[in-house]
């Protein structure tokens, strides 16, 4: 059987990396052509980079190779063979492995028992003091290194991903497509795993098929490299030949991107949000935030950094009303805050949040009603005994809409049938549109395209340079050094470091966020 | 892309595309309970019934005559009450199924006040007195099940469900114990409120004042809903629960509230059994009109405006089980099986909205 043969050719140490070649692969979803004959090449042992925008077909592409999706037309070849691919189970049998950006492991197993579940053919009785063996000499002939017998939950985020990778390894796919590998590392982290699997290329017993946006990975760590945008390949060549222009040109095409956000000088800052002993506990009830002390000022943009699941969701949520505190005072203007309505309105707080739809929009309810969150109990849409008038709503809305360029088919469009760019210029709107006294903001431009994020940027550093007191947590450190007056990383629910932008770099404050001092 | 360059794509007719989405609504429930038809049929067919005679009698036993009419009527006026306590909580995104225990409370709390007033009270003073107890003791029953959803996180499918059993355990211990009338050695009840005080019909028909108040309450409350900023707000709370924290709503207030209006209309409708059918309390009160109404609001798509019609149309389908039971030798439980039939297949169907895209507006182009 071939489960039986797949398990034979497990750990062999003469294995190689297998190339792959799509031939023409288009993919449509009814009217909608996510691929358009795209050819690429992926050599044997080298590192391929794939890139492009979101929306340019990159995971459908991989979700074809992986037999998740059949291809309209076109051809698959693995090893200079075509290969048909029904489904991921074809995939793995063919030496194919994928890692996805979130990780797919059981928190609460321990590594080895990870492992040992991932195998297709994991025996009733599982006979662990030899599988104990056989993984210690697979993980000698591997160059990462991961503790065996700890929960993976007590495993840092390099460590999960590391494992990930091991996993695949350990299952001995020669083909590994990496989505995003690096978005929940520190840059430190992101640079060692990167660098093993650049070794793994180079000595030719892997290859890697990684789809990223940080041109940093590409020119530091890849080969060759594919562009696609619109769904089709619009580019492709070794990285050496490339210069990091020519791929970004390649990406977005001929758009012009408005200029990275102009920050103005502002006068005498006066101090706005003040945060003290800050603490609160997160969904399971262990402590998520301890002791935070922050202090935000008119015209200033305070940037919260660190490696995602140190406590920055939860301060978010303190901060906007979607958790309670177990202590500390929040302060604006040296008054008490809560994150009530009537507070919210009287100190003319606002907030921008990462995917909009699961956290300050309402999916069901129409474009119109969710421009109308601030302002449906006010005049003019509220009279009196709170009586509505949907009318108004609406026509408020038509001119928002025009303002901040949300494409809708209409008003009355779900805003859950919107693009992710364009629910976030509804929200963007919403908040943005009357003045800004505070501004709370959390990773508002994960998961949008480069035009979006350029626009919505500008937006955030226009509201500091009117004078709000902007917060902003994010992952993403290229925002932060983009937009922040002050960088303060969290770590371990703590704030770690901060500092002005002027006198800090990436890489101390890549060094703050893994914790070394 | 070209998302920078492009201004906003024209607007297209708000009315049209109203229009458009509210289509689907309509579609989607007849064709639900065309299928729950058929389904129906067959089930007859092996029963070696004619689905034909059946659906014949259906007709006849609810909407043939005036006297059918009437009969519908009556069945109808608490369904619309006891579906508004689906409805209004539905909006808030809970789904409460315990309306038999606040129409039961209701229906409890009414007989039991009325009981030390009947020999002195006015008509008026008596009735009314009737009315505001059974509205708050509806109202704090359905609370109840709020406050613990929104406070210890308490499934308020599961606690409005239990707090029904209680309810009934309660109407029981009372009007078999300390509140039984030992005049009558039938049946356990409590004293009757007495037949000039009980409260008349529509003048012209059989059929209380209790359809009128029924068919208002579902006006006002979806003008509360739809019109007012409590309603939106509900609504927010409903869609995205952390969206309406984000928008510092009072989540909590809106949540105790709207159980309780929803436990109050459920709490009439024990009223109405009470001052206008039996004319005291006792277990006839416990007749699954609670449960009923949970089919009629989510057929209804928990739009109180379309409570109205839904809930005559349940109403004719309870109306004629007597008649389906005498000339087609069923029993009388056999439109419940399809009642059951129905709510099976609508649940199945509210998971396809949005499948179909001769519903849809026409793709934004990104």
């Amino acid at each position: 059987m071939s489960i039986a043969a797949a398990d034979q050719t497990q750990h062999d140490p003469s294995s190689k990396g297998i190339g792959v070649e799509t031939l023409g692969v288009t993919k449509r979803f009814g009217s909608l052509v996510a691929l358009d004959d795209v050819s690429i090449k992926v050599r044997p042992g080298s590192f391929h980079a794939l890139l492009g925008e979101n929306g340019a077909g990159k995971s459908t592409l991989v979700k074809c190779i992986m037999g998740v999706y059949r291809p309209t037309n076109g051809q698959i070849m693995v090893d200079g063979r075509e290969a048909v691919i029904p489904n991921p189970r074809a995939a793995h049998a063919l030496g194919l492995g994928m890692v996805y950006q979130h990780f797919t492991l059981v928190p609460s197993l321990t590594a080895a028992e990870n492992l040992v579940i991932s195998r297709a053919n994991v025996p009733g009785i599982v006979n662990w003091s030899r599988e104990h063996a056989d993984l210690e000499a697979f993980l000698e002939t591997t160059p990462f290194k991961v503790p065996l017998d700890i929960p993976v939950n007590g495993l840092s985020a390099g460590e999960k991903q590391k494992l990930e990778i091991l996993k695949q390894l350990y299952l001995n796919q020669r083909f590994l497509i990496l989505d995003e590998p690096t978005s929940v590392l520190t840059p430190d982290e992101a640079d060692e795993i990167l660098g093993l699997l650049k070794g793994l290329t180079d000595s030719g017993e892997l290859t890697i098929l990684m789809i990223t946006h940080k041109f940093r990975e590409v020119t530091g760590y890849a080969d060759d490299v594919t562009v696609l945008r619109g769904g089709q390949m619009v580019g492709s060549g070794a990285v050496a030949d490339l210069s990091v222009e020519d791929m970004s040109h390649m990406m977005i095409g001929d758009t012009k991107l408005r200029e990275a956000a102009a920050r103005a000088e502002t006068s005498v800052p006066a101090l706005v949000v003040e945060l003290s002993g800050l603490n609160a506990d997160d969904d399971e009830g262990l402590p998520a935030l301890s002791d935070i002390n922050l202090k935000v000022h008119a015209g200033e943009v305070v940037g919260i950094a660190g490696v995602s699941g140190n406590g920055q969701s939860e301060l978010v949520e303190v901060l906007s009303g979607q958790r309670d505190r177990s202590a500390g005072q929040i302060k604006v203007y040296g008054a008490n805050y809560e994150p009530v309505r009537e507070k919210m309105d009287r100190f003319k707080v606002f907030g921008l949040s990462e995917e909009p739809l699961h956290n300050v929009a309402v999916p069901s309810m129409t474009v119109a009603e969710n421009i109308a969150f601030r302002s449906f109990d006010k005049s003019p849409i509220a009279s009196l005994w709170g009586w509505l008038h949907p009318a108004k709503m609406r026509s408020q809305a038509r001119g928002l809409i025009t303002a901040y360029r949300v494409k809708t088919p209409s008003t009355e469009e779900q805003i859950e049938n919107l693009s992710g760019g364009n629910v976030q210029r509804a929200v963007l709107a919403r908040e943005l549109s009357g003045d800004v006294d505070i501004l709370i903001v959390a990773n508002p431009c994960f998961g949008l395209d480069f035009a979006s994020v350029a626009e919505i940027r500008a937006q955030i550093m226009e509201q500091r340079n009117q004078g709000a007191a902007v917060l902003l947590i994010a992952e993403d450190l290229d925002e932060i050094l983009e937009l922040a007056d002050t960088v303060a990383v969290m770590l371990e629910g703590e704030i770690a470091y901060t500092s002005p932008i002027g006198d800090t770099d990436r890489r101390a404050i890549g060094h703050a966020m893994a914790g070394a001092h | 892309m070209a998302d920078i360059t492009d201004t906003a794509a024209p607007v297209t007719s708000d009315t049209v595309a109203r229009l458009k989405r509210s289509a689907e609504f309509v579609v989607m429930p007849a064709a639900a309970l065309l299928l729950s038809a058929i389904l129906f049929s067959i089930f007859l067919l092996i029963l070696g019934k004619s689905p034909v005679q059946f659906f014949e009698l259906l007709w006849r036993g609810g909407f043939g005559t005036w006297f059918s009419w009437q009969n519908t009527f009556i069945r109808a006026s608490p369904l619309m009450l006891t579906a508004l306590c689906v409805a209004i909580p539905a909006r808030l995104g809970m789904v409460v199924i315990g309306g038999e225990g606040a129409l039961t409370m209701g229906g409890f709390a009414a007989a039991a006040i009325a009981i030390p007033m009947i020999s002195w009270a006015p008509t008026f003073l008596l009735l009314g007195v009737m009315v505001i107890a059974s509205a708050i003791a509806g109202g704090i029953w359905m609370g109840i099940v709020g406050a613990v959803r929104h406070y210890r996180g308490v499934n308020e499918t599961i606690s409005s469900l239990l707090l029904f059993y209680i309810a009934v355990s309660i109407l029981n211990f009372f009007v078999e114990g300390a509140l039984r009338d030992p005049s009558d050695p039938n049946k356990p009840s409590t004293m009757p409120i007495g037949k000039e005080n009980m409260i008349g019909n529509i003048p012209g028909t059989d059929v209380h004042w209790g359809l009128i108040f029924g068919i208002l309450l579902c006006i006002v409350l979806y003008f509360v809903m739809n019109r007012t900023t409590f309603g939106f707000a509900a609504r927010i709370t409903g869609g995205n629960l952390r969206a309406a924290q984000a928008q510092g709503l009072p989540v909590g207030k809106l949540i105790l509230i709207s159980c309780a209006i929803a436990g109050a209309a459920a709490g009439l409708a024990g009223f109405f059994e009470i001052a206008a059918i039996h004319g005291k309390a006792n277990a006839s009160l416990v007749a699954g009109y609670g449960f009923t109404g949970i089919l009629v609001s989510f057929l209804a798509r928990h739009n109180p405006l379309v409570i109205i019609p839904v809930a005559i149309f349940l109403g004719g389908i309870a109306a004629s089980g007597g008649l389906i039971q005498r000339r087609m030798d069923l029993p009388d439980a056999t439109v419940l099986v399809l009642q059951g039939l129905i709510f099976v297949i609508l649940l199945v169907s509210e998971t396809l909205y949005g499948r179909f895209a001769i519903f849809r507006l026409k793709e934004a182009t990104s």
